[in-house]
């Protein structure tokens, strides 16, 4: 791991994790500009972000508008096809390609948003236990075994069935799902940072247990975890737009990849790319994170491989 | 006295590895009845499947009554300790739906979850290991970086979009296989690839990284000095080696392959639990959701179990203590 042990910082509290992060990020950045694969799909991950926010604001698109006149348009590049729909329509006309992108902007909020809530749980259940250990360890880490065992996707199915669809509940209970891993890992590195003597003399001069953990073991242990967690954004695209496909993503009339793939795959006869290019759309924001992240795990710690 | 220090080196090491398994059983159980009270009490909270079951002009009488039947007036803690003892003995009760005992409808269903799930973990075995062998073997040669890349992106597709490609290939425009259904070969074919590519694109990752590793060690350079031939150490003495952690992986992704199951399974129409259970969800049949999510963390569990031992049998260096 190449953060350095700060041993005293008297900086706010946010701050103390910030800095390392950003710090370190910015040295991952130069290491994954020397890997070609790694900048390519970082550009790439930058376009597909760039389009799915901006685009929107400079052209009109709407994902809702139904064109009963122009069903099962083709593509442009195929006979039939115009420029007005340049990836074609679906069965009620609507606009392929305003959809993918509004598709694209649930899938990328859903995945950072949902990363974001388990990384919070993973890390201050992951600090709780490596800190204090003893039973509330043992009782935080056999809930963390039970999650590890419970088959996920039912998990997500059946709480989103109770819940209802809806964007905020699939945040949360994809972020819930998947804090298990963050958390084994905080607590692997805490568990070694608190016998290190800076934080034994903090200790021994009377610092309260919470400074102490915000102080001294936070900054130390969590900035590479923020970054390779980040790239869990993928599974979690993947997961958003299985549980989209199953009907229980979020909820009609939005546009998501998922359930376009559904309502595409009963016209899969007529109108091939109904189902093939939202697939598409998902691939290559998967594939731009998982180029990056292979480049961003070398630089990083290797022990967190399996992230 | 070497024997005998031997023996007795032996006895002591058999008890701790009898211990661990021991205890890793336990842990087993403990994490299982977890399992069983998290979904009782989340399927608990979706509703009320008596409205479901009764005509819509059924008086209020009429549900009371069958709400007693059914026992869901009794507090919930009461419900899920009858459901745990009958679950004990393989009874989930009977399907809302169906109208028949859950236990049944799982273990007509069961077969072909299981089949799908073995055919793709096979697929993804007897492809991944060789890619993954020759990767490493002929590191940054032209066959290293494609087959690379190409895990790469077979990590990158959702499997379900890729079962919906094949199908757009090989049934729509080839008509070469069937869209949907079960029976011979054939219908086999797309599901088991389509759930079982991401895990090759892993397992073919894993097997290069762990061989480069294995490959680098001493022995292999020993074995190598002593004139063996090249194939001959790296099936024999690489492999070996590189095998305990692909066996370890493969087990825990079995959870992998079970949750899978639930999209491929309705992608295909292919007439398994995981179709099953989405349809259950979504009828509200709770007994049989319980059921099967039982079932399939009962499978899931005891796959991490068997690898957990299998683990310590492979590779006698690993520690028993849970302290990391």
């Amino acid at each position: 791991m190449n953060s350095k042990v700060s041993e005293s910082s008297d900086a706010g509290n946010m701050t103390d994790i910030l800095m390392p992060t950003l710090r370190l990020f910015l040295s991952t950045l130069k290491e994954v500009v020397k890997r070609p694969s790694s900048m390519v799909g970082g550009i790439l991950l930058v376009l597909i972000v760039l389009t799915s926010a901006l685009f929107p604001l400079f052209m009109h698109t709407d994902p809702l508008a139904q064109d009963l006149m122009a069903r099962f348009t083709p593509p442009v590049w195929q006979e039939g096809g115009t420029w007005q729909y340049i990836l074609g329509t679906d069965n009620l006309g609507r606009d392929i390609f305003s959809r993918m992108l509004y598709g694209s902007r649930i899938s990328l909020i859903v995945g950072f948003s949902a990363v974001l809530v388990a990384e919070l749980l993973g890390i201050i259940l992951g600090l709780i236990s490596g800190y204090y250990g003893g039973k509330i360890d043992a009782v935080i880490m056999r809930i963390a075994d039970i999650f590890m065992a419970y088959p996920f996707m039912l998990l997500t199915i059946s709480v989103i069935a109770v819940l209802g669809p809806s964007i905020l509940n699939l945040i949360l209970v994809l972020g819930m799902s998947d804090w298990v891993t963050y958390a084994r890992t905080i607590r692997g590195s805490v568990l070694s940072i608190k016998r290190k003597e800076f934080v034994e003399a903090s200790r021994a001069i009377g610092t309260p247990h919470p400074v102490i953990i915000r102080r001294h073991v936070l900054p130390n242990v969590i900035s590479p975890l923020i970054i390779l967690g980040t790239l869990r954004v993928a599974n979690i695209i993947i997961w958003e737009s299985g549980l989209s496909y199953l009907g229980m993503g979020a909820p009609p009339p939005m546009a998501t990849w998922g359930r376009m793939l559904a309502e595409g795959r009963v016209y899969i006869t007529d109108a091939w790319w109904l189902v093939t290019l939202p697939g598409l759309a998902i691939m290559l924001t998967i594939l731009s994170i998982n180029l990056l992240g292979d480049g961003l795990r070398d630089a990083l710690d290797p022990r967190l491989k399996n992230l | 006295m070497d024997i005998s220090c031997g023996a007795h080196h032996n006895i002591r090491y058999s008890v701790t590895m009898l211990q661990f398994i021991l205890k890793r059983i336990w842990h087993t159980g403990f994490v299982v009845i977890g399992i069983s009270v998290i979904s009782f009490f989340f399927i608990h909270l979706s509703g009320d499947p008596v409205m479901l079951m009764l005509p819509g002009d059924a008086t209020d009488q009429e549900i009371e009554e069958l709400r007693v039947q059914l026992g869901f007036n009794d507090p919930l803690h009461v419900q899920y300790l009858r459901f745990a003892a009958k679950a004990i003995k393989g009874d989930f009760g009977d399907s809302l739906y169906y109208n028949i005992p859950v236990f049944e409808l799982i273990t007509e269903r069961l077969p072909a979850s299981l089949e799908l799930a073995f055919a793709a973990m096979l697929f993804a075995l007897v492809f991944a290991v060789p890619i993954g062998i020759l990767s490493a073997v002929k590191r940054g040669s032209f066959l290293d970086m494609s087959s690379m890349l190409g895990a790469l992106v077979g990590l990158s597709m959702p499997h379900f979009w890729l079962g919906i490609m094949m199908m757009l290939l090989f049934s729509v425009h080839l008509g070469w296989l069937p869209t949907s259904g079960r029976g011979t070969m054939a219908h086999l074919i797309m599901p088991a690839i389509s759930l079982g590519l991401s895990l090759m694109a892993m397992f073919a990752r894993l097997t290069r990284s762990v061989m480069l590793e294995v490959l680098s060690l001493d022995y292999i350079r020993t074995a190598r000095a002593k004139g063996l031939k090249e194939q001959v150490v790296i099936a024999k003495h690489a492999l070996k080696n590189a095998l305990i952690p692909l066996v370890t992986v493969a087990g825990m992704q079995f959870g992998f392959l079970i949750g899978g199951t639930v999209i491929i399974e309705t992608v295909f129409a292919w007439p398994g639990l995981g179709r099953l259970v989405v349809q259950a969800i979504f009828s509200r049949d709770y007994p049989l959701v319980q059921g099967i999510v039982f079932i399939f963390s009962i499978i899931f569990v005891g796959m991490n179990l068997l690898v957990d031992i299998l683990y310590v049998y492979l590779d006698p260096q690993i520690t028993y203590s849970e302290e990391k």
